[in-house]
């Protein structure tokens, strides 16, 4: 086929623009993160005191966050895995109906979310001041991104005929679960615990209003030295936070290009 | 066990296996559906309830003062606006470089071109708020390019202005992909046959690819503007004088510790971003 | 007095085309062609022979490698895009744009070239009669059969009054019963258009019935190109000989000791089966009725097999010894077979 040339120069003209757009802020928040004054400029030479410093200022927030991101992964892996089984076994409207129900805690913004928890369960003390507060917001919001991811390898494997297959030779439930169902859904599994923990990570809208003074994470961290640090520990800080980012985001990308084409990632709504 | 018994091995469960068999799966379903409903659907029954209850020195129910209230519509519409016009700008924008990836499959360095655009996919709203008043904050890029040109300062950050190019900047990403591999989904053929029936390079994408692609444009809108209604982190870092729905609840809940109204413009928030994307995916799915 | 079906019909020329991917195969060694006016030129050949591409070439869709010309009747349109050669094309999966109805779809073209809506809505109305389908003028493209998929694309590409028209495949979609039907309607429209036309197809039933000449392809060359009789009695090569129907080959000790000759070429049915001890000696192996004619399966003594079409009525069981030689009717034809 062939393309009209004007259509193709317009093409890259927008594509490389957008593409400044969202690199261009990026890389300014690096250079004024490795700065030793930005107002000042590059001039005045480049140094890792910032990032020095965030580490002794936000260690903590580091180390939860990963901690949340990864206890909210064992949860929705748990749960979900089996979950999106049925889902797949059940093709009727009322799994269609399920699924919409868990796909809800994306669909509204966090801060609903945020505030019907914290009116449900804020007066239980252990609850409300641990970190499990903030680990069940993240399971709720993570949760149907990691059903779905699992559902897509379960319909392309044709896995309800195998698990039938496997029945037939007088396999039981749990055999047949963890001998078929999760080896043929593994790159599933894989694809959505990156996504889970890519937005656990990142997670702010539910965390704000979730946390305590002692369970700050990465962004609530990030957001307070937003509001009140110099503006190259605020750069340094979010240089460490795209650290952090990068490898899952290039796994992510990697898996993505593995099945399919384009790439498009699984995240969704999640500002 | 032996095999040469002459007797048929069974599997477990007897006459019914095709039927009980499934059944019995429903089991491991369950402590996800207790999660959702005891940690998401029964809280939010009880914030809506919240909302009927009347605020302390009030006598009206709290979604009766969200009606009302001349302040809360003011700032409905302005979500709402803010929302529409930065799902507008996006799929604008994002459609000519999803048309672009698609039709160019291979070229030297898309991979990478692909990992930049979607990187930001996984940024929160603060971080976009922070690199919104890099670029164009008192301190920021434009400012200073501006100063110099025209020696007016020009910052946009903690307005609606920069709030909307914080939308935009969060928007893309999610939507490039999304449009990208929606035109790679249309039939090369249906366009082959227009240009041969005669149709030049714009009437193509008028006649054949904007019809084609009207259901991934809907869902797309539809993800922005939900997306956009609730976002909560940018303005946050932009300055909570900025007047949006989130940024009202919030404050009527940290500030006013005004929980009835905060409730109710919760449940308000939910049920129209809900309602939209339910509405648009519906749309899309029924072309 | 509404258009005329079809334009004058023009002649194709296409001088030294080939084609080169980006990575480097070839597609088209380079290729000289002339489709006569109004003739119907039938592209057969294998998938990935290069046919496609080769009508590719002609619509504007692909172009060719530099220095390839291509002229409809003088004027040549080597470097005239797509949009404004004037061809019509009907695509191998037809298609039809989902968005518009029949009428609509068929009226695109008219459209296009800012033909009023009235003179449209007449030209679209005699379009459809000619195919048949008036009745179903208001129906989307996902109410239809493939056979009326067939047709309304077919209207679609003819409507505009192409100078030439190009087929990809167009039958290959239907179930084969259909598709015998459609292969006579189509004869008869193409026949009655009077249109230059050109047909890709890989069915050598459908390019000779189909096509005034046949041009035979294979990985990306021409093979032969000449009126189907001629292709089928007199193939140029043995690729064109078996493509086009069944092709037996018998050689060594034997054939020469009872025929005199190295190899003996033939169809199935341009043998005939007689008593043993006349002829060449062989034993039926199978015996297969198929209505109108027998087929037989046949072994030489040496172990060499072919297969034989005879008359319904033979005689000839398995295990039978018999003769073989060439029929009567058999074409002298075959000895040049013989030696290529």
């Amino acid at each position: 086929m062939t393309h009209s040339r004007f259509d193709t120069r317009l093409g890259l003209g927008i594509t490389l623009a957008v593409t400044a757009f969202l690199i261009g802020p990026v890389l300014l928040s690096v250079t004024a993160g490795l700065t030793q004054n930005y107002f000042v400029g590059l001039k005045s030479g480049l140094t890792f005191q910032w990032v020095v410093q965030v580490w002794d200022l936000y260690a903590d927030t580091i180390w939860r966050s990963y901690g949340v991101a990864l206890a909210t992964l064992a949860v929705t892996t748990v749960i979900g895995v089996p979950a999106a089984w049925v889902l797949t076994l059940f093709p009727g409207r009322l799994s269609r109906l399920l699924e919409e129900l868990l796909t809800l805690p994306v669909a509204v913004p966090g801060l609903a979310t945020a505030l019907a928890l914290i009116v449900s369960w804020g007066s239980t003390g252990w609850l409300r001041s641990s970190v499990a507060f903030i680990v069940v917001g993240h399971v709720l919001f993570t949760l149907p991104f990691m059903i779905r991811a699992v559902r897509a390898s379960m319909q392309g494997a044709e896995l309800v005929v195998l698990d039938e297959a496997a029945a037939t030779l007088g396999a039981s439930r749990r055999q047949r679960f963890f001998d078929i169902i999760v080896p043929a859904a593994k790159s599933g599994i894989v694809t959505g615990a990156l996504t889970v923990v890519t937005l656990s990570i990142g997670e702010f809208n539910l965390t704000w209003l979730l946390h305590t003074p002692l369970t700050k994470t990465l962004p609530v961290g990030l957001a307070n030295s937003y509001a009140s640090m110099r503006l190259e520990v605020a750069s340094a800080y979010t240089l460490v936070f795209l650290l952090m980012l990068l490898p899952l985001m290039v796994g992510l990308q990697w898996l993505a290009t593995r099945t399919h084409r384009t790439g498009s990632l699984a995240l969704g709504a999640s500002s | 066990m032996s095999l040469s018994h002459a007797t048929p091995m069974l599997a477990r469960g007897g006459r019914h296996t095709a039927l009980s068999g499934r059944r019995a799966w429903l089991i491991i379903a369950a402590p996800a559906v207790a999660l959702f409903l005891a940690f998401w659907l029964l809280p939010m029954v009880k914030l809506a309830g919240l909302g009927a209850t009347a605020p302390t020195g009030e006598t009206a129910n709290a979604y009766w003062l969200v009606v009302s209230e001349p302040r809360y519509w003011k700032s409905l519409f302005n979500t709402v606006g803010l929302s529409l016009a930065a799902t507008l700008a996006t799929l604008i924008i994002a459609l000519p470089v999803g048309r672009f990836l698609a039709r160019h499959p291979s070229f030297p360095g898309r991979r990478v071109l692909m990992s930049l655009l979607i990187f930001p996919l996984a940024f929160p709203g603060v971080v976009v708020g922070f690199l919104v008043i890099l670029t164009t904050g008192r301190q920021g890029v434009l400012n200073t390019l501006s100063q110099l040109l025209t020696g007016e300062p020009t910052v946009l950050a903690y307005a609606m202005p920069g709030l909307f190019i914080g939308y935009v900047y969060f928007l893309l990403p999610r939507t490039i992909g999304l449009l990208t591999a929606a035109v790679e989904g249309i039939d090369k053929q249906w366009l082959e046959a227009a240009q041969t029936l005669g149709a030049s390079t714009w009437r193509r994408f008028v006649d054949i690819e904007l019809p084609a692609l009207t259901g991934a444009l809907t869902a797309a809108g539809a993800m922005c503007f939900a997306t956009a209604m609730g976002a909560f982190g940018t303005v946050f870092t932009l300055g909570t004088r900025i007047d949006v729905l989130p940024i009202t609840i919030y404050d009527e809940f940290t500030n006013y510790a005004n929980l009835p109204v905060a409730a109710a413009l919760s449940v308000v928030l939910g049920l129209s971003t809900w309602a939209v994307l339910y509405a648009a995916n519906s749309l899309a799915a029924s072309r | 007095m509404t258009a005329p079906l079809a334009t004058d019909p023009l002649s194709i020329t296409l001088t030294h085309c080939a084609k080169t991917w980006p990575d480097g195969t070839r597609a088209l060694a380079p290729l000289d062609l002339e489709v006569r006016p109004g003739e119907t030129l039938a592209l057969l050949g294998p998938s990935g022979c290069g046919k496609t591409t080769l009508l590719r070439l002609i619509c504007g869709l692909e172009r060719a490698d530099a220095g390839a010309t291509i002229h409809f009747g003088e004027q040549a349109v080597t470097d005239v895009a797509p949009e404004s050669r004037g061809v019509g094309v009907v695509f191998q999966g037809y298609a039809l744009f989902p968005n518009m109805s029949v009428a609509e779809n068929v009226g695109y073209g008219l459209k296009i070239r800012g033909v009023a809506a009235a003179a449209r809505r007449d030209r679209v109305r005699e379009m459809l009669a000619l195919v048949e389908l008036e009745a179903l003028a208001d129906r989307r493209i996902d109410q239809l059969s493939g056979g009326q998929r067939q047709r309304v694309a077919l209207a679609r590409a003819i409507a505009i009054q192409p100078r030439v028209l190009l087929l990809d495949e167009p039958l290959t979609a239907l179930d084969a019963r259909l598709r015998q039907q459609l292969r006579v309607d189509l004869a008869k429209l193409l026949r009655r258009l009077g249109i230059t036309c050109v047909i890709v197809t890989h069915d050598q039933e459908e390019a000779m019935m189909l096509g005034d000449r046949v041009a035979v392809m294979s990985a990306g060359r021409l093979e032969q190109l000449g009126e189907p009789e001629t292709l089928y009695r007199a193939p140029a090569s043995p690729f064109v000989a078996d493509f086009l129907g069944t092709l037996c080959r018998l050689e060594g000790a034997v054939v020469r000791r009872h025929l005199g000759v190295d190899t003996l070429a033939f169809r199935p049915h341009e043998i005939a089966i007689v008593a043993p001890g006349e002829g060449l000696p062989a034993t039926v192996q199978a015996r297969f009725f198929l209505g109108s004619q027998v087929r037989l399966e046949l072994a030489l003594e040496d172990g060499q097999r072919f297969t034989a079409l005879v008359a319904s009525n033979a005689p000839w069981q398995p295990d039978a010894r018999v003769g073989v030689r060439m029929a009567d009717a058999a074409p002298a034809a075959l000895e040049e077979v013989a030696s290529c």
